[in-house]
């Protein structure tokens, strides 16, 4: 069944099709909306989980660890300054290995304050530990959703599904509907191995010293480094375990196939821009237009974000002659955080394309398509040298600005 | 509650290991061993730093028998209302959900998510025990460390404000039950801990205890300066049920009575060595004002 909603009504049906069982959310523009969806599904008893309304970000995230500890599905959602509230959290959970799925409504981060979205926010949680996803569409989001409720759990990691402010939280698109008896069967409960049980008691997230230790029965445990170490080799093995569940994804719901990059065109081109989430699918537009000019132009979304896909970028961009990464975030005093471990995936590469960085739509600042076309032009005409300055895309400097 | 427990009729089970690493002479492992008899097996911990996380034990040693899942700092309230949100969820209801935090963990840093959890009437027993300062990062001050009180924070001066009344900020969020208790009073810690466990909706109790190097005293006198605190008139043990306030009877035997002085409290311990006679009597004399009314 096909329904026309908003982006965040599209998150809110993925988490009440995943049968959460605890949901706590702080309000913040512009993931209000999937809050209050969230509320109404579990006030009219269509869920039948516990709704905590926290009194911050900080404490949703606290609510989720716990209930997630003791051994519930449970689910959150922010945007910009409240992500960056919970932060100390998102490291905790992916610390203590809990399957807990957060979505990231995109928004730049203050200050000064800005409610409209750029992806500032999730990319600035890059390096927590956490999965990250990014969709471009209404059907990506519930899909991902509910795919990453999967994931959590088969990879004891948490997942941030992240999707475009107002682009795709507060715009209405058809999607599809999957099926509750569809989802049951591709997404078990959640039985966690270890849970706070006072028949077999634990104590968990303890102090951990710096070297292996033996415990009381002379077995030795991990110190803190092996088991670092672990979360960095399970996330690196959660590739694989993505792609197999999004193969299923697709032999059940007919959706899927691009776990890690999604390539529009690119087959034949000489010329790849990339690109996170909306902006990806708008570039499109750009490559129809450039196409029927007759240069060979593709572009590649990027689904995945962490763990970095790095042989499946590899692989989609071996040949290209010149790679335009476009990034509404940037790692500031350097360049776009894409862009950058993009350049580390290609340097393997013997024949590795040249690579340019655009900066753009910061704090909401619009992107027009020509815009996009101007720069992509500008690019294919000069693809001679790499170019680790980023450019930005329609800035107005006046002359107050003495940097 | 209709009997007071005594030391005859004392639990004899034990959650607590011997031998964990709670220093000698810890008000805290008297608290922690009494409360957690009190509470029983049917129970679920969360701890956020403090000194408590350091006696527990470190991995994969734990000094606890009772599940417990350590928390971030600031987030105790919030991550007990968790627990309690995914026993609802899993229909299984019956069990103590219990916060357990020292007072920078409850005054300072974790007040809001403790604030919350108290107006959302989440079913839960919170349990600040008081040692009056940041004791596991080595005594600096916190906002229910006393006036006077020397701490690596307040070295030279002593600590300029009031101690914070967190217990009374407590009640007026309008909790079924607030009360205080004492290390040094076990068996009232006891019967409150018992009577919280019967109550639906958020608990507090806000536990006195003294700590012998961070408040100078030598590791014998545990008890004796815990109940100096409470015959000086200083720190009043008491339950505010339903809105309700009684004396508990180690408070409730000194009205009308002649209480011995302050400075028999002060002079037991090195952290009030800064106090000079001036500010000892206005001490003494805001505790007499508040006993007088």
């Amino acid at each position: 069944m096909y329904i026309i909603e908003s982006g965040n009504v599209a998150a809110a049906t993925g988490v009440k099709l995943s049968r959460v069982q605890v949901i706590a959310a702080y309000p913040i523009t512009p993931q209000t909306p999937l809050t209050e969806k969230l509320s109404e599904f579990v006030e009219s008893e269509q869920l039948p989980a516990q709704y905590i309304p926290v009194e911050s970000e900080h404490s949703a995230m606290a609510v989720c660890i716990a209930a997630s500890t003791a051994g519930t599905r449970t689910f959150t959602a922010t945007s910009a300054n409240g992500l960056l509230y919970m932060n100390e959290q998102l490291h905790w959970a992916v610390g203590a290995r809990l399957p807990i799925v957060t979505c990231v409504v995109n928004r730049g981060i203050g200050a000064p304050w800005t409610v409209w979205n750029d992806q500032q926010d999730s990319m600035a949680q890059r390096d927590v530990g956490w999965i990250q996803l990014y969709a471009s569409d209404h059907q990506q989001i519930i899909d991902t959703v509910i795919k990453a409720f999967r994931l959590a759990q088969t990879v004891s990691i948490p997942v941030m599904v992240c999707y475009d402010g107002y682009l795709l939280s507060h715009t209405y698109m058809p999607f599809e509907l999957p099926d509750q008896s569809e989802v049951d069967a591709f997404l078990p409960p959640f039985v966690p191995k270890h849970f706070l049980d006072p028949e077999n008691p634990g104590n968990f997230n303890t102090v951990t010293l710096p070297d292996i230790r033996p415990g009381v029965d002379g077995t030795m445990r991990p110190g803190y480094f092996e088991i670092r170490h672990n979360l960095h080799q399970d996330l690196r093995a959660a590739l694989d375990s993505y792609a197999e569940i999004d193969r299923e994804f697709e032999q059940r719901f007919g959706r899927g196939g691009s776990p890690f990059v999604e390539q529009y065109r690119c087959d034949d081109a000489r010329f790849v821009a990339v690109a996170v989430g909306s902006l990806s699918y708008q570039l499109r537009d750009v490559i129809d237009i450039m196409r029927e000019e007759g240069i060979a132009i593709g572009v590649m979304g990027v689904h995945m974000y962490r763990p970095f896909p790095d042989q499946a970028i590899v692989a989609a961009l071996a040949g290209k002659e010149c790679v335009v990464v476009f990034e509404k975030a940037l790692s500031y005093g350097n360049q776009g955080p894409l862009y950058s471990d993009i350049k580390s995936a290609l340097y393997r590469m013997d024949d590795r394309p040249i690579l340019h960085n655009y900066i753009l739509g910061l704090g909401g600042r619009e992107i027009r398509t020509q815009q996009l076309l101007d720069a992509l032009a500008e690019s294919c005409a000069r693809p001679a040298a790499i170019e680790d300055t980023p450019r930005w895309i329609g800035l107005k400097l006046q002359e107050e600005h003495h940097g | 509650m209709a009997e007071k427990t005594t030391i005859l009729n004392l639990t004899e089970e034990e959650f607590v290991h011997p031998g964990n690493r709670a220093c000698t002479g810890c008000g805290l492992s008297i608290v922690y061993r009494i409360g957690l008899k009190a509470l029983g097996k049917n129970t679920l911990l969360v701890v956020p730093p403090s000194c408590l996380t350091v006696m527990q034990g470190l991995y994969p040693v734990a000094s606890t028998k009772l599940p417990c899942v350590n928390v971030t700092f600031a987030s105790t309230a919030a991550a007990a209302t968790g627990v309690r949100s995914a026993m609802k969820a899993l229909g299984k209801d019956d069990i103590n959900v219990v916060a357990w935090a020292g007072d920078g963990g409850t005054s300072d840093i974790g007040i809001q998510a403790l604030s919350g959890a108290c107006e959302r009437g989440d079913n839960i027993i919170y349990i600040c025990y008081d040692n009056e300062a940041y004791m596991n990062t080595g005594v600096q001050r916190s906002g229910t460390t006393p006036q006077g009180v020397l701490t690596t924070t307040t070295p030279i001066k002593g600590k300029l404000q009031m101690k914070k009344d967190v217990p009374a900020i407590i009640a007026a969020h309008g909790i079924p039950y607030v009360a205080t208790a004492s290390a040094a009073f076990p068996l009232d810690l006891y019967d409150k801990v018992k009577k919280a466990a019967t109550i639906v909706g958020p608990k507090y109790i806000h536990v006195h205890t003294p700590c012998p190097p961070g408040w100078g005293f030598d590791t014998r006198y545990t008890i004796k300066v815990g109940r100096l605190a409470v015959e000086t008139g200083l720190f009043d043990l008491y339950e505010i049920e339903n809105g309700n306030l009684t004396l508990s009877a180690p408070s409730q035997r000194l009205v009308g009575k002649k209480r011995p002085p302050v400075s028999d409290y002060f002079a037991a311990q090195g952290r009030f060595k800064s106090l000079d006679a001036d500010m000892v009597s206005r001490i003494q004399q805001q505790v007499d004002a508040k006993w007088a009314a």
